[in-house]
Order: C-alpha cells, then structure tokens, then sequence
C-alpha cells in the first residue's frame, strides 16, 4: 500500500490552495487526487471575470485564477493525480482510488482533506410537474457545455431561478446568440450579487421577476413552452397570474449542495443545514485527522474566502500530521440564533485555538441596519453595525482566544439584532 | 432636464440612484448613501464600459474551446459587435494563457486576450 502523510481529495481551489499552506507549513509528502482531466475545478468553466480581487486585488476570470495556485503547487513540486476518481475513503484515512493506468489502488494517509467541492440541485428536488423533455439543465451545465464544450444548448431560454450560476449564464447565452426571456425566481429577493444583477440582466433587458416559479413545461421531446406565475408568501402559485413563454430551454440554477458521499462513507458527522461536515476550529471532521474546506464544507459564493479556508485546513492538517490531535480539551458549541441559519465552524476549542478564528455564517433574510452580535455565554464579546444583511452573501466574526479562555463559557451565540 | 435610474453595483445595499442630466452633463446624482455610488453613475451614465469574456474555437486544439476576454474594458454599445465578430473567429493551437487572439476587435482598440491554454492535439 502506497503511504502519504496528506491525501487532498479534489484538486479545485480549495484542495490546491490546501496543498500549498500545507507543503509551507512543511509537509513534504502531499497527494492531491483529481477526477477531472486538468487541475482548477469547478473555475475552468467559470470564464467570466471578477475572481480574486480579495486575493489578488486584480480582476481575473476563473482560469486565470485557477492558474495562479496551480503554478505555486507545480512550483512546490506537489504531486498530483489526474482523471483519478476516489470512491471511498475510510475512518482509518485509507483512500481508495481508480484511474485508467493504475487501476483500482489504496493509499494510506496520516491526514485527508476532502475538498470535493458542490453539486447543482437537480430537477428532482424541485418538483417540476410535466414530462422530462429534452432542453431542460442545470446552469452549471449548460456552462460547462458553453464554455468549454463550445456548444450551445438552445436558442430561446427561461431561467428559474437567480443565482449567480444563473444570471451568468443569462448572459453568457445572450452574448452567444440566443434569447433569454425571462429568469424566474421564487424568492422575493435575488441570491446572486448585486453586480451580476445588473450586469448580466439589467444591461441586456433580462425581466428579472422574484416570487415567480414554474407551474408548466409544454413539450415531450424537446421543451416548447414554460409557463411561470406568481407566488404568494406560502410560495404556492397563484391561480391567474400565469405568463407563458415560447422557448426551447429551460434552465435550472436553483441552488448547490455540498458533495459528501464520500464524507458520508467516512462516518464523517454532515449538517443538516449546510450539507457539510461538522468541523472544530481547525476545520477537522468528527472522524479525527480528516478535514475539509471549500464547497464541500459549506457552499461559499467568493472563491477568494474559499482559498482563505482551505489554507486555514492544509496549516491545520499539518499541525496534526506534526503533532497529533488532543479532542480531550474543553470545547464550546457555536450556535446560531436569531438570523443566523449555520456557523462554520460548529465547535471552538479555547485552548487548541489560534489566537483569533473565522467564523463564517449566512443569514436567514435580509437585514437593514442591524448588528451581528457574539455572546460568550451571556457576555457580549462583539457587537458589530451593518448596514445590510442578505443571504447571498457570506458573513463573518472573528473569535478572540482571550475572550473564551475563562472557564464556564457554555456555548457561543452569534444572533443579528436591530440596532436602535 | 433628463433623469436616470441605476443600481449602485459598489455594495450589496444596490442604492438606486437617480441622476439628471442636462444633455451629455451630469446635473446631480441621488439616492447613493457613500460616495462611491456618484462616481459610478457618472461613469456609468457618461462612459459605460464594460470587460467582455467570451471563448473562441480551437482549430487543431485538445480541447474544442479557449476562454478569453477583452485585454481593457470596452464601450458597453459595442458589446454585441465584437461578440458577433468573434463568434466566426478561429484559432490555432496550441494557445498559451495571455496570448493575444485578436487585435483591434471591431476597431475598438483593444486586443482579445486568451484566458485558459489551448494545447496542440496529439
Ligand atoms: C457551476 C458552478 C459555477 C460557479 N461559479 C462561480 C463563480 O462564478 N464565481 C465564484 O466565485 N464562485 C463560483 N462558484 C462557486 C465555486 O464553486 C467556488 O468559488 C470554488 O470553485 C469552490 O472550490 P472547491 O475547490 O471547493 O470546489 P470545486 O471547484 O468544485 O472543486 C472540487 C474538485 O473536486 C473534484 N472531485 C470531486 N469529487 C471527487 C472524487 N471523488 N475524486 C476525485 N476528485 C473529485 C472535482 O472534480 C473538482 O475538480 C460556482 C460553483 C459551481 C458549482
Ligand atoms: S452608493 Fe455606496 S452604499 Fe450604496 S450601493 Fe453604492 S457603494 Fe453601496
């Protein structure tokens, strides 16, 4: 059996950007493992730009960022494997992989990060009613076709659903030619950003209509018409409000989940909010020596905080391939309150710690001028103003050491409060 | 005297501005809560541009496709020119990251850059 100190399963940014906090923490002996045929993950389809300005303080599209830590791994020597799949990894960090060349192999690992990345909800979960006809896809998709493919799925299009997956590629089929005539979504607020808004739909006449979803699909071969209609605050159509489009497209950009089989398979503990594992301070999974960051953990909307955790994991792992784990400790449960739907991460370990922790979190709804407010127990420990809360967009606090150190401290609060 | 509405793209707050103008001069702009918000909408509403990511084929290529963008940010009226033009555009392999596919596109002025690597096929 092959040995490893470190097998990294997913070689997007997260599982790169894992690698090479690792390899710089001093681990020398490092696997990344990566079905696809080209390291950069889900980014090599994403060909638009406004990646890495937190990073970079540069616009860059997806590849270009991509490329840059895929030149520090091949700079640090990192191995890699290619169209390599891993189909199971085990409590004991045995990894079991399979590629055309080696066959079926198993790697034994001191530690293992999953940075397998997410997945598109599927139709399935959506409850579409009709036949299943041809021309119906996930945004992720028909990117993927689009841009890397160089084919176009159709020519008359309705989106449901406005995540920036979406009202990218509202655009992108826009640009290539085709008609997009409406995107649909269920919500009464759109999840994507305010940029992409604008610039993907606004710039191009794209009716953007929130609380609408789809009620019918016409067609039986290929799509020929989706009608959409209202929603009430129950999110139940509203009879009469119906609208029909002719199109031979629809696309779906209804949301991701994290990508845990393998986790799964692991005994990892998963969330029942996020998808994702449950993970301490160092982004440790209830089965010891394994971790995760990137979209496997939590799904994140910035690439740049994707990086940001995913070294946090690689310099985490490394600690313990150096110096073991101590789960003996006292540790405190985060919890998420008033507005606040998950943290990642879920346990703080006062004396494990480094001196401050990101604690990443989304919101339930948008929030006008409230506060996001941390309780150790019943003290306050930081109380910052905000301006504007929204789902789509990542939140964070920062965890002081000193200020859980004292004894007694029973859990960790962060709630959203109205500021006066 | 004309007015304008936009979407402050600065922050997830997306103020809506309202700018009037008088003519091709911006009289006052509304509705921003910082100062970011005006010199978007005077950018916006005098000068929109914007950077242009499209791909192109490959001929001879590993993979079917290259990602590219416009080098600079281009007149936001001309989006559809270049795009139509680069629709019809081929290029060989192999295709190095930066490498200029394109001078001049639609006479604008600026280069299409390549965005991804386009090797030879084998
Ligand atoms: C369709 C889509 C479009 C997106 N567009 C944007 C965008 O425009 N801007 C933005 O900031 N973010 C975007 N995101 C979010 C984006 O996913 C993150 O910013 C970032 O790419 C996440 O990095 P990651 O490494 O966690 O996941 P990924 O980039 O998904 O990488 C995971 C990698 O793991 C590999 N893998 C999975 N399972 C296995 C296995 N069993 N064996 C071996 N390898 C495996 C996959 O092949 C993949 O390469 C998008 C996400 C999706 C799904
Ligand atoms: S005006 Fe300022 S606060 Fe308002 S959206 Fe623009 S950047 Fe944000």
């Amino acid at each position: 059996m092959k040995q490893y100190d470190l097998v990294i399963v997913g070689g997007g940014p997260a599982g790169l950007a894992a690698a090479v906090a690792a390899r710089d923490a001093g681990i020398r002996d490092i696997l990344i493992i990566e079905r696809d045929g080209r390291l950069g993950g889900i980014l090599n389809q994403c060909i638009h730009n406004g990646f890495g300005l937190h990073t970079f303080q540069e616009e860059l599209t997806g590849p270009e960022y991509a490329h840059r830590f895929i030149e520090q791994v091949q700079e640090r020597g990192i191995e890699y494997k290619l169209n390599t799949m891993v189909m199971e990894i085990r409590k004991d960090k045995t990894v079991v992989a399979m590629n055309g060349d080696e066959g079926m192999f198993v790697i034994q690992a001191k530690a293992v990060i999953l940075a397998m990345g997410c997945r598109e909800r599927s139709r399935g979960a959506l409850n579409l009613p009709g036949y299943r006809p041809a021309g119906i896809y996930s945004a992720g998709t028909a990117q993927r076709l689009v841009n890397m493919e160089g084919q176009m799925p159709g020519k008359r299009v309705v989106i449901l659903g406005s995540g920036d997956i979406g009202l990218i590629m509202a655009r992108r089929m826009t640009l290539e030619g085709a008609k997009v005539e409406v995107v649909a979504e269920l919500m009464p607020y759109s999840g994507g950003l305010k940029r992409n808004i604008v610039q993907c739909l606004e710039d191009f006449h794209i009716p953007l209509k929130l609380s609408h979803t789809v009620v019918k699909i016409e067609g039986r071969k290929r799509v020929e018409a989706v009608t959409i209609a209202k929603v009430g605050p129950d999110r139940r159509p509203i009879p009469g409000t119906e609208e029909r489009y002719e199109c031979d497209t629809l696309l779906l950009s209804c949301g991701l989940i994290p990508e845990n089989e393998l986790s799964k398979g692991a005994g990892v503990e998963l969330s029942g909010i996020t998808g994702g594992p449950v993970v301490n301070d160092a982004l440790e999974t209830s089965v010891e020596g394994i971790f995760a960051c990137g979209n496997v953990l939590h799904v994140h909307d910035l690439v740049d905080f994707v990086s940001g955790e995913a070294a946090k994991a690689g310099e985490y792992a490394a600690r313990y391939i150096q110096k073991g784990d101590k789960r003996e400790g006292r540790s405190i449960l985060l919890r998420p309150m008033e507005g606040v739907r998950y943290t990642v991460p879920t346990f703080i370990r006062p004396q494990e710690m480094p001196e401050e922790v990101t604690v990443r979190f989304r919101v339930a709804d948008v929030y006008r001028d409230c506060a996001v407010v941390t309780y150790a127990g019943d003290r306050q420990i930081s109380r910052r103003r905000k301006k504007i809360l929204a789902p789509g967009e990542m939140e964070q606090v920062v965890l002081k050491k000193e200020d859980l150190m004292e004894e007694g401290i029973e859990d960790i609060t962060i709630r959203i409060e109205r500021e006066a | 005297m004309e007015e304008r509405q936009l979407t402050c793209i600065g922050c997830p707050m997306g103020c809506q501005l309202q700018v009037l103008m008088d003519g091709k001069e911006v009289q006052s702009v509304t509705g921003n809560t910082c100062k970011r918000g005006e010199i978007y909408a005077r950018k916006e509403v005098t000068d929109p541009t914007r950077i242009v990511t499209t791909t192109v084929r490959v001929l001879g290529g590993a993979v079917p496709v290259v990602s590219c963008k416009t080098g600079a940010d281009i007149p936001k009226d001309r989006i559809f020119d270049c795009c139509h033009q680069l629709r019809d555009l081929e290029v060989k392999a192999p295709v190095r990251m930066g490498d200029i596919l394109l001078k001049d596109i639609c006479g604008t002025g600026v280069d299409l850059v390549a965005t991804s690597e386009a090797a030879a096929r084998s």
